[in-house]
């Protein structure tokens, strides 16, 4: 069987099962249904007190609970449920034993305010120091914090939960983490290591501190009211990223391995690509070469021109900088196809969901390919002129899509791209 | 399912031809072998007590990060890494090699920065003298945090400053995860490269262990060494880690690309595997450890182990435990010499393991109970373990060219 391998002689991988959660919901149909619908899950922060903030929105989710909260323990819990939606379509594996590895994107962890508050009180002084908590910090009492707050806490837990093999990588790009799960995936599966990945991004981190560090980097929208118009990708008024949760969950297999246990096929990853910008820690190099160079690698690794993509999801946060640079970079990559290929960021509606964005929107660039249908890039109304996309503006497309270019642009520059396709080239 | 035999037919063999070390001993390969053989440790038992360091010997950071903006951006875990790596690029005679840089494949093993201890005090005296307006936390963190503290404290900007400050332009990936963080990255960067992937990689990771936040997450779970020191093998009926700083680097690569520069290894890496023992029940970890060391590659040749043993409680027991069973191999303890630096004990345990095989001679023991001994002559196996204090184990196995 010719479609078992790639032009390059390795194990096609495909995607058999998907599950996600945003600030639009739980689930593919729910998610599917409001972001083509033009929804947005953005709204004013209730989790905790928004006074004294610049930016007072974000996608988070609200319909998740966890107790204790944490950022992490609300990563977990996404994960979770992603994960479990992901693999009953799936239909891999059996309970709490998947046949393969974990890739997990997931935000840097740490001991976070409630916590740390909770440890002042527990001084009961007046003047509190680092070594007050010390002096309190052992003896037992607080030993479930030392679990919740280890690195590797989240992956742990989804491995035991799931039953994957082996030892869980748990990895962070910034905001192409959600992406290089993926990569990491795909390159077990055409090692021949394993015949089937599990691959997984969460983020759960609208916390004051977190939503604080990027206010103080100006790096957020502070168009606070209304909320649902904040985020405004390619539009000549955006004025930076809102913050948003979400998890997607992804189960990669061989072709083969799938075909054999007669698995839908629900896509192709047809390539990956990374290359590392040493420009900046937060800029982009000027010339754009890093991520014209992650483009340009994506579509080798794919065996594809830039003519056979035909559906770009952008990385598009509505930043000033990035969605002119994606721009820039797209052109140099695809020429006058550039301004014609129909263009969208899903960061419209769900906000920027950070390490999980580069799973959710693989997924969504997966669903966009399944129904032939481009969501929209919503609060387009007043489009960039510098910036020639031809966005998919504030409604829902029918397009014939065959294959997708995802992009996941972070901080520390990284980049990684993806190709989706619906069929085996 | 997650191993990396670079034994498999057809794959290339994959040489460390590159180190970078900067540790509680000191910086370079002579320094710290130096300090091994005189079997100097480097503690503070007074700075941070009752607990016990392995502090960072001081280093010129100017000689690998030029610019003082550069080192400003950074806090100290990222500039001892930035600084290792820089190390390691020398030591592979690649530092400065546009060619070579601009496609290396970086997979680094990150924690996470320090906090800023002032500011989290603040709030919590302001709080506890009764500021509880609902703002109060918000409008501090905004007033207080250094704008780009947060870049600091950001695992994956190890491996971008890392890419700044030497030119790094191929890919950069950071693993998080402790312990098993470090065997995962060189696990991925031996498997891209033994499969033709990837010509040449940088793996490693960095760890400042000077700071009372890092020493407040382990004393969540009682882990760290008080009091007095004692080598890690001496722990059991005080048993903890005492946090090491330490930034450890390696240059991987295939052993044509490196043949093909004229590049001379140290050794060669012929396996990393790791696993997640559920350790729920006595016995788990180390029956897990005796998985891993089964699916090494035979070892025929003058064996040794280097472990990155923590002394903290169960694990270290469950580990001596696997160690007596293979008696026959001579055991040094990095946790003893060095400290626990996290993720970067396992890279660190690699390092040492090439360098004495390049040295034709373990180093001494240095132990009280009999668990390190004396080896004669010079080794030509070595198995690196590194067994996380809660969970994750790893092994690698490195050998003589």
């Amino acid at each position: 069987m010719t479609a078992a391998r790639d032009k390059f002689g390795r194990p096609v991988v495909v995607v058999t099962g998907m599950g996600i959660l945003t600030s639009l919901g739980a689930g593919k149909t729910d998610n599917w249904a409001k972001l083509v619908a033009g929804e947005s899950g953005i709204r004013t922060i209730t989790r905790f007190p928004i006074d004294g903030l610049k930016t007072t929105m974000a996608g988070t989710v609200d319909f998740v609970s966890v107790d204790p909260f944490s950022s992490t323990a609300l990563s977990e819990r996404m994960a979770e449920i992603a994960t479990q939606e992901a693999l009953e379509q799936a239909g891999i594996g059996a309970k709490a034993d998947f046949p393969g590895p974990l890739f997990l994107a997931v935000a840097p962890v740490e001991v976070e305010w409630p916590q740390r508050r909770e440890l002042g009180r527990a001084v009961g002084q007046l003047d509190i120091n680092y070594d007050d908590l010390l002096r309190i910090s052992g003896g037992g009492k607080y030993s479930a914090y030392h679990h919740r707050f280890m690195f590797g806490s989240v992956a742990a837990s989804l491995a035991e939960t799931f039953g994957t093999k082996g030892s869980p990588i748990s990895l962070s790009t910034a905001c192409a983490s959600g992406a290089t799960s993926i990569q990491l995936g795909v390159e077990a599966i055409r090692r021949g290591e394993t015949d089937a990945a599990l691959c997984v991004a969460t983020d759960g981190t609208v916390n004051p501190e977190a939503l604080v560090r990027f206010s103080l980097l100006s790096a957020l929208s502070t168009q606070n009211d209304p909320p649902q118009a904040a985020s405004r990708p390619f539009s000549k008024n955006r004025d930076g990223f809102v913050m948003a949760e979400g998890a997607g969950a992804l189960v990669l297999e061989s072709y083969e391995a799938a075909t054999a246990r007669g698995a839908k096929i629900l896509g192709v990853i047809a390539g990956c690509g990374e290359l590392t910008d040493s420009f900046h820690r937060t800029r982009s190099s000027p010339d754009g070469k890093p991520i014209i160079g992650c483009m340009n690698k994506t579509l080798a690794d794919a065996g594809m021109t830039p003519d056979q993509i035909d559906h770009i999801n952008a990385h598009g946060t509505s930043t000033p900088e990035n969605d002119k640079m994606e721009f820039n970079t797209t052109s140099a990559v695809f020429g006058d196809l550039a301004q014609k290929i129909p263009v969208t960021s899903n960061k419209s509606m769900v906000g920027h969901t950070i390490s999980a964005a580069g799973g959710v929107e693989a997924i969504f660039s997966l669903l966009t390919l399944e129904h032939q249908r481009i969501p929209p890039t919503i609060n387009y109304d007043n489009p960039d002129p510098a910036i020639l996309f031809n966005v998919v503006g504030n409604k829902a497309r029918d397009a014939r899509v065959t294959a997708v270019m995802s992009n996941s642009f972070g901080f520390g520059g990284q980049n990684a791209s993806l190709i989706l396709t619906r069929e085996p080239a | 399912m997650t191993d990396t035999p670079a034994s498999k037919p057809g794959q290339t063999e994959v040489w460390i031809t590159g180190i970078g070390l900067a540790t509680s001993l000191g910086e370079g390969l002579d320094a710290n072998w130096a300090a091994l053989q005189e079997k100097r440790i480097n503690v503070d038992e007074k700075g941070f007590a009752p607990y016990i360091v392995h502090p960072l010997m001081p280093v010129a950071f100017d000689s690998q990060i030029p610019k003082k903006g550069d080192q400003r951006q950074m806090e100290a875990w990222q500039r001892i890494g930035t600084y290792a790596a820089g190390l390691a690029l020398d030591s592979a005679g690649i530092k400065g090699n546009k060619d070579i840089l601009s496609k290396i494949d970086m997979v680094v093993a990150a924690g996470g920065g320090e906090r800023d201890l002032n500011v989290d005090s603040g709030v919590l005296t302001a709080e506890a003298k009764g500021a509880n307006a609902p703002g109060f936390l918000n409008e501090r963190l905004m007033s207080d945090l250094r704008p780009t503290l947060f870049l600091a404290q950001l695992s994956n900007l190890l491996a971008g400053n890392i890419a700044i400050v030497h030119g790094l332009g191929g890919t950069s990936r950071t693993f998080m995860g402790e312990e098993v963080a470090g065997a995962d990255a060189a696990r991925i960067a031996l498997a891209r490269i033994a499969s033709g992937e990837s010509d040449i990689a940088l793996v490693g990771g960095s760890h400042n262990g000077e700071r009372k936040d890092l020493l407040v997450l382990y004393e969540f779970g009682d882990f760290n060494l008080k009091d007095k020191f004692a080598p890690v093998w001496a722990r059991k009926d005080h048993a903890g880690f005492a946090l090491g700083s330490a930034g450890a680097f390696l240059v991987l690569e295939s052993k044509a690309h490196a043949e093909a520069r004229g590049a001379k290894p140290f050794a060669k890496l012929s396996s990393v595997v790791a696993d997640l023992a559920k350790r729920k029940r006595p016995g788990d970890m180390a029956a897990t450890l005796e998985k891993l060391w089964a699916k090494l590659p035979k070892r025929e040749g003058k064996g040794a182990i280097i472990t990155g043993a923590t002394g903290a409680e169960p694990a270290t027991s469950e580990e001596r435990g696997f160690l007596k069973s293979h008696a026959d191999f001579p055991v040094r303890s990095t946790g003893t010499v060095f400290g626990h630096a996290m993720e970067t004990q396992f890279p660190l345990g690699i390092a040492l393991a090439a360098l004495s095989i390049s040295r034709g001679a373990l180093f001494p023991p240095n132990d009280s109970t009999g668990t390190e001994i004396e080896m004669q002559g010079a080794p030509t196996q070595i198995v690196v373990v590194g067994a996380g204090h809660w969970r994750g184990e790893g092994m690698a196995l490195v050998e003589a060219v």
